[in-house]
């Protein structure tokens, strides 16, 4: 990669609508761009897949926070029942497997929303303090407004001149270099 | 898809936002309510007369661990008083945003993303309160954490066989979904506030809370995968909460409590009595930040109609509880019903039946579920209703036993008042301070509602 692009993060281009965005998305992966991100001030249905994203193991990794908090919880209660502290209860088996059925239930809840939660943060690389994409003035219209498509400067195929006509032919409302 | 098609049909009645907002302009006007809006009177007023009743609380609570829960009017028989019946009513109040956020995100109510942000918060309010009672009523609560299971020098463990050590484990996870959901809701939000904000401090505040939050495609792909499993765990979830809450009595034997309706029918009304506390908040909230655009009276047509139902669930509950009992041929339960209704607590039972069941039969009139103050009325008056519910199953069951020998009156002394105002005004301390410094509705969400965002397949959520 050229020395003079490497202080550059990309290219971005501000679209009105999410129409635009998701058409500037799709038309930029067809003109063979691997590396870019689309930014909108809500989810936009079908954006992440047009910037070439397609699955995230949250799912599975939440399987496996409930299926540990349902063993564990269980565990923990027949180890206290059975093992630690057994009570005689009028005869009754020490493995009093239906009253441990809540706990286990909540238990396995807990695990997997708390993960849920972590590994979104998490595999998002949240927290990040600084980020380029806020070097554009305009960005922060992002939240309220405003939908962007950023072509990254990692790109095999990102070229400044040619990557920047690209997005100029997708009539967008402004487009900007992102400083790194 | 057919979602879509009901939300035209309904758009012709009334738009979820009304006519003329854009992206920007649902924006501006949540986030400037925070930022920049001038703090009204009115909520100085209500913070000055809500926070002082925090300190009720407080001077109650002192005096409680000084002196014991011997302060309070709990006498054998009647063991449990204010304490679990505020419990339950707060508890119960609490649920009414957790369905609000999962269950009618599942359902595909768009309705809700105007009342999502606001009853969640409640939600995490109302179970702070609801879990200072079990608490106090320990009596020496600095050892609570006995109830935890850990490794001590006693050698002791919790006995998982009893439903009060469910409902320890049941309520702080709800306690903790509640908060978790809530969170990942706002950290949009909180990003978009960031950007709002003049104020330099102000930027750096929202901005650590926002974590970096930069609305990437990539990021929302996983945060609505996220948003969606919290909202799939936490419908089974407070579904249970309540029926271990439930359990409490159930699984007991005294007459009253041991019949296996309760859950299904304190789950209901659990929904019923959140409803009424969303309703008794939104309303006069709506009217002082003027979100009639954002929470129209369509919305409060919906939250009546729900309670409509949950009440009539509870209704059939009440119907069910008292057939059984003499249904059953059991001598304990059919006396116990008979005192409940003709005993020394009988007004409150009738009073119950007026303000749960009759009263609320109004709310079949169109009238009564769009203009807000008689809908304001009415939940409070659901609320009381509520409220007399717990006090009437746990105390009038309680009060009088098997043996008639050990039969008592419960009276409550002032410190139970203070106690249950105290708690009162730490919920709405805690809600005002909420709509001051947070986005009260959910920005991010309610842009989902325009028109103009439904790109090809629609809607999210």
């Amino acid at each position: 990669m050229p020395t003079v692009e490497s202080s550059l993060h990309g290219i971005m281009a501000e679209f009105n609508t999410p129409e635009e965005v998701l058409n500037a998305a799709r038309k930029a992966s067809e003109h063979g761009y691997t590396r870019m991100d689309a930014y909108s001030p809500f989810p936009v249905e079908g954006l992440s897949e047009a910037v070439g994203f397609h699955k995230t193991r949250i799912p599975f990794i939440v399987l496996i926070a409930g299926l540990f908090g349902a063993v564990g919880g269980f565990f923990l209660q027949y180890y206290a029942a059975v093992i630690g502290y057994p009570l005689n209860v009028g005869g009754r088996p020490l493995n009093s497997w239906p009253s441990f059925i809540p706990i286990t239930f909540e238990l396995t809840v807990l695990c997997a929303g708390v993960t849920a939660a972590v590994a979104m943060i998490i595999l998002n690389g949240l927290p990040m303090p600084y980020h380029p994409v806020f070097n554009v003035p305009a960005f922060e219209r992002v939240t309220r407004d405003k939908f962007f498509l950023c072509i990254e400067a990692a790109d095999p195929k990102f070229d400044q001149a040619m990557t920047e006509n690209f997005l100029k032919s997708l009539h967008p409302a402004g487009v900007s270099v992102v400083e790194k | 898809m057919e979602t879509i098609e009901h939300t035209a049909v309904y758009e012709q009645i009334q738009p979820l936002i009304a006519e003329g907002h854009d992206y920007g302009s649902i924006t501006d006007k949540i986030s400037s309510d925070v930022l920049e809006k001038k703090t009204p009177k009115s909520l100085f007023l209500a913070f000055a007369v809500t926070f002082s009743l925090v300190m009720l609380l407080l001077f109650a609570v002192v005096y409680l661990l000084y002196e014991g829960v011997g302060i309070w009017g709990i006498r054998i028989p009647i063991g449990w008083g204010f304490a679990i019946v505020n419990f339950v009513w707060w508890i119960g109040i609490g649920h009414a945003g957790t369905l609000i956020s999962a269950i009618l995100l599942l359902l595909h109510q768009h309705w809700r993303n105007s009342i999502n942000r606001f009853a969640e918060a409640m939600t995490l309010f109302a179970v702070a309160c609801a879990g200072m009672f079990p608490l106090l009523h320990l009596g020496r609560p600095w050892v609570f954490y006995w109830i935890i299971p850990m490794p001590d020098t006693m050698r002791l463990w919790p006995n998982f066989r009893s439903p009060l050590v469910w409902d320890v484990f049941a309520v702080t996870t709800y306690a903790t979904i509640s908060f978790v959901f809530w969170f990942v809701g706002l950290i949009p939000d909180l990003a978009t506030m960031r950007d709002r904000a003049k104020q330099k401090w102000k930027k750096i505040v929202y901005g650590m809370l926002a974590m970096g939050w930069r609305n990437s495609a990539k990021h929302w792909h996983r945060y609505e995968t996220a948003y969606l499993l919290l909202a799939g765990l936490a419908t089974p979830l407070v579904v249970s909460v309540h029926s271990v809450v439930s359990f409490d009595f159930a699984v007991g034997i005294v007459p009253g409590w041991h019949t296996t309706i309760f859950p299904p029918y304190f789950v209901a009304g659990a929904i019923y009595s959140g409803f009424a506390m969303v309703l008794s908040l939104v309303i006069p909230v709506r009217k002082l930040y003027h979100l009639e655009d954002f929470i129209t009276t369509r919305h409060l047509d919906y939250m009546a109609k729900v309670m409509l139902a949950t009440g009539l669930i509870v209704a059939y509950g009440y119907a069910i509880e008292t057939f059984c009992a003499f249904y059953s041929g059991n001598r304990f339960e059919h006396d116990m019903m008979i005192n409940r209704m003709f005993g020394p607590y009988g007004p409150f039972y009738w009073m119950l039946i007026l303000f749960n069941i009759t009263l609320p039969q109004l709310l079949w009139l169109k009238k009564f579920r769009q203009t807000p103050w008689l809908l304001f009325v009415m939940s409070i008056i659901i609320n009381i209703g509520m409220w007399l519910e717990r006090f009437v199953i746990i105390v009038s069951s309680l009060a009088r036993d098997f043996l008639p020998s050990s039969w008592a009156i419960f009276t409550p002394t002032k410190w139970d008042w203070f106690t249950y105002f105290g708690t009162i005004g730490f919920f709405l301390t805690a809600m005002v301070l909420f709509i001051r410094l947070l986005p009260m509705i959910s920005i991010f969400e309610l842009r989902t509602l325009l028109p103009s965002s439904s790109n090809g397949k629609g809607q999210h959520n």
